[in-house]
């Protein structure tokens, strides 16, 4: 059992069609990037995934794990797994970072009937984890992102990441508004997180981070349909071409993947 | 109806109400806190009570309160087991009030430093008479608002502390105001006087609630806090009486130079609920925190009337009010800052947020400068919204419940107020109480009529 399966997924927002029949299929320790240029699609799927209700599912199926994903809301599908490192991430004064992640990871161990983690255990699994991201742990103690730099929340999710060890993450432009630096410890942190059992959806507008995080497949997503799919290559071949070679080739893509 | 019809109401019963209180009152033989109670009452008479008309008053009706007869309220005894729920820990002093009277068997001054005096105001004027006379009347204006004339005729009771030249007292002096379940309307007028001398430092938490029921009740309390040259005085307003109660509180600060001065203010509770805070920078480089939050329910009506004078140079005032508003519930905040001629160099800001739960709650927001400077900084903003929908998302999706994370993110809202205070002993308080509160907000319920399955969650919260 492959452990996303998503088929013929259309999904509407306000009435506009966005994602037009995505079919995908995700094993565990698979890293997948979908590419495609602004407005295709990619983050409607993402937040689809993560459940966000604010898009409406008109036809099609996800199942994760073999159980329909659909049904799930938000925090059951955190619980069973499936993490969004969000595009942008949101600011909530008043929530100190540390309480919150601690309440996240609890919230998920009493889902699976584990014990909940106290002070004491959290705390230096925690500063592991601020390690690998080359955080400050003086940011842990401000409220959630709030006055964070860009490349900053971005670790943050990647920490989250880390500390919730989810089986399918879902990266939304992780590299968008990265300094090369910044860019190098995120996707070190990504990579310290690819196992046999976790897989990855890496959303991207630019092959840049492909450098980095090196997926075993690029799908392009244009106008709500895969266009092509590939290996590696295809994100450098799509770095060379631009999108506009996909759009004319779009029939010929999708007769060759069938 | 005309105003004055509403002014007269029932100007019978308060006749008899005063003529009666000044038979038993305290000082009786003190001829100027006899004329003080005369003039306010003569005062009272005059305007009686405000009506929508006027600006002041424009968003909360009293005519509720005008239209009732009360009478004082009985003196009361709490089994020694209901008063216990009630100790806050690690307080300096704790003085219990019962339906308006002091009670010295539940009150507790043991542990003071020298150079305090904590005792019932009626204590204070026996044993302090010049100090108080100094001082009682002296700000709080009976000729502003009707409800301090109300309460300046019917001094009687109340807290009394005082703190000597450059003494600290670190722990808060909580003030414990309790009204018990009686068979018809009754009142109390508790009357505060706060004195911290220069360089003292002083902080006192004044928290309301009822006992064994409800029924209708007016408290109307006045507070005089007084803060000398260079004092830190840190003032704490609990509200979390029942629904049938009205509440209406002023706090008056005279700030000398460079004093500081926090007022914080907490309304939980109350049906109709006013909240005067209006401090005078006094002295050159005062610095005052007027700090709130208001968090309504029900048919519940909170209203926070500020008004902060500046009659000095080099002041800094920082307003900041959050109210959260569910159900029926209606908010008012109204911040009104004056500016002296003299006050240049003034820097003064005001801030009010809202969260507004349901359809059906409401909010007024006004802000009311007026400059008489020319060389100050003055600002204002507010903002009404809901709770937003992408930190809902955001918490939701690493897990956290939807119940959970709307609870998280109201606490939060609170908690900007809640981070303002300095006492650790009032915050853990406050912090306990709006916990309580929060989970029995309707409007943290998820949309979807899931109602059944908050209910358990509240009672495993509880739990």
């Amino acid at each position: 059992m492959s452990l996303l399966e998503i088929e013929n997924l259309h999904v509407s927002v306000d009435g506009n069609e966005i994602l037009k029949g995505i079919d995908l299929t995700v094993n565990a320790g698979e890293v997948h990037s979908i590419m495609g240029p602004n407005g295709s699609g990619k983050s409607t799927l993402a937040q689809v995934l993560a459940r966000r209700d604010a898009y409406e599912v008109t036809e099609g199926s996800i199942t994760f794990e073999g159980r329909d994903l659909l049904e799930m809301k938000p925090e059951k599908a955190a619980c069973e797994g499936v993490f969004l490192a969000f595009q942008y991430p949101v600011e909530i004064p008043g929530i100190g970072n540390t309480y919150f992640l601690r309440s996240a990871l609890n919230a998920q161990r009493k889902y699976r009937g584990e014990d909940e983690m106290d002070a004491m255990d959290f705390l230096p699994m925690f500063r592991e984890k601020l390690k690998l991201l080359e955080m400050d742990d003086k940011l842990m103690n401000r409220s959630l992102n709030e006055g964070f730099s860009g490349g900053e929340k971005k670790r943050n999710e990647i920490l989250q990441m880390a500390v919730l060890e989810p089986k399918l993450a879902i990266l939304d432009e992780t590299d968008s508004g990265l300094d090369i630096d910044a860019l190098r410890i995120v996707a070190s942190g990504v990579n310290s997180l690819r196992n046999k059992g976790r897989a990855m959806i890496v959303v991207t507008h630019y092959q840049r981070l492909l450098n980095y995080i090196v997926p075993d497949f690029v799908h392009v997503l244009v106008d709500g349909r895969i266009v092509r799919s590939g290996g590696k290559e295809l994100a450098l071949e799509l770095e060379e071409r631009g999108y506009s070679w996909t759009e004319h080739d779009a029939p010929l893509a999708a007769g060759a993947r069938a | 109806m005309r105003e004055t019809a509403v002014a007269v109401a029932n100007i019978d019963a308060w006749l008899e109400n005063f003529t009666e209180a000044e038979k038993r009152a305290v000082g009786r033989s003190l001829p100027w806190l006899h004329r003080l109670r005369e003039d306010a009452f003569a005062r009272f008479c005059e305007v009686g009570f405000p009506t929508t008309r006027d600006e002041d008053w424009r968003f909360t009706n009293v005519s509720a309160i005008a239209k009732t007869v009360f009478r004082p309220a009985a003196t009361a005894r709490l089994a020694p087991g209901d008063s216990a729920a009630w100790r806050v820990d690690d307080v300096a002093a704790t003085l219990v009030f019962v339906n308006g009277r002091y009670d010295a068997e539940l009150s507790e001054t043991g542990n003071l430093p020298k150079g305090v005096t904590v005792a019932s105001l009626r204590e204070g004027i026996a044993s302090h008479p010049e100090e108080v006379e100094k001082h009682l009347g002296k700000y709080a204006d009976t000729k502003r608002d009707p409800f301090v004339a109300l309460n300046t005729a019917f001094i009687g009771d109340g807290a009394y502390v005082h703190v000597a030249r450059g003494v600290v007292v670190e722990a808060p002096i909580y003030l414990l105001y309790l009204s018990t379940k009686e068979n018809a309307p009754t009142m109390t007028h508790p009357r505060n006087l706060i004195v911290a001398e220069d360089e003292a430092q002083i902080a006192v938490i004044e928290d309301y609630a009822s006992v064994g029921g409800e029924s209708v009740v007016l408290s109307n309390a006045v507070t005089e806090l007084v803060a000398g040259e260079s004092a830190v005085a840190q003032h704490y307003l609990i509200e979390r009486e029942h629904l049938k109660a009205f509440n209406v509180s002023t706090l008056r600060i005279e700030q000398g130079r460079t004093a500081n001065v926090a007022s914080h203010s907490v309304l939980l509770g109350g049906g109709l609920v006013r909240n005067n805070v209006h401090p005078v920078l006094a002295g050159e480089g005062g610095e005052c925190l007027i700090n709130g939050l208001f968090l309504g329910t029900g048919s519940q009506h909170l209203d926070n009337y500020m008004h902060v004078e500046h009659a000095a140079p080099h002041c800094g005032s920082r307003q900041f009010y959050n109210g959260i508003l569910d159900g029926h519930s209606h908010g008012v905040f109204h911040g009104r800052i004056v500016v002296h001629k003299i006050a240049q160099k003034t820097d003064a800001k005001q801030t009010n947020r809202n969260l507004l739960l349901s359809d059906n709650a409401q909010i007024d927001t006004k802000p009311q400068l007026e400059i008489y400077a020319d060389d100050v900084k003055c600002t204002h903003g507010a903002t009404i919204g809901q709770i937003e929908e992408n930190a809902l998302f955001y918490l939701q999706s690493r897990g956290i419940s939807e119940l959970e994370a709307r609870k998280l993110l109201l606490m939060a809202f609170a908690e900007e107020c809640v981070e303002r205070m300095h006492s650790t002993v009032a915050r853990a308080h406050i912090q306990r109480l709006i916990g309580e509160n929060l989970l029995f907000t309707e409007g943290i319920a998820p949309q979807d009529g899931t109602l059944g399955r908050v209910d358990e969650r509240v009672v495993e919260e509880v739990g």
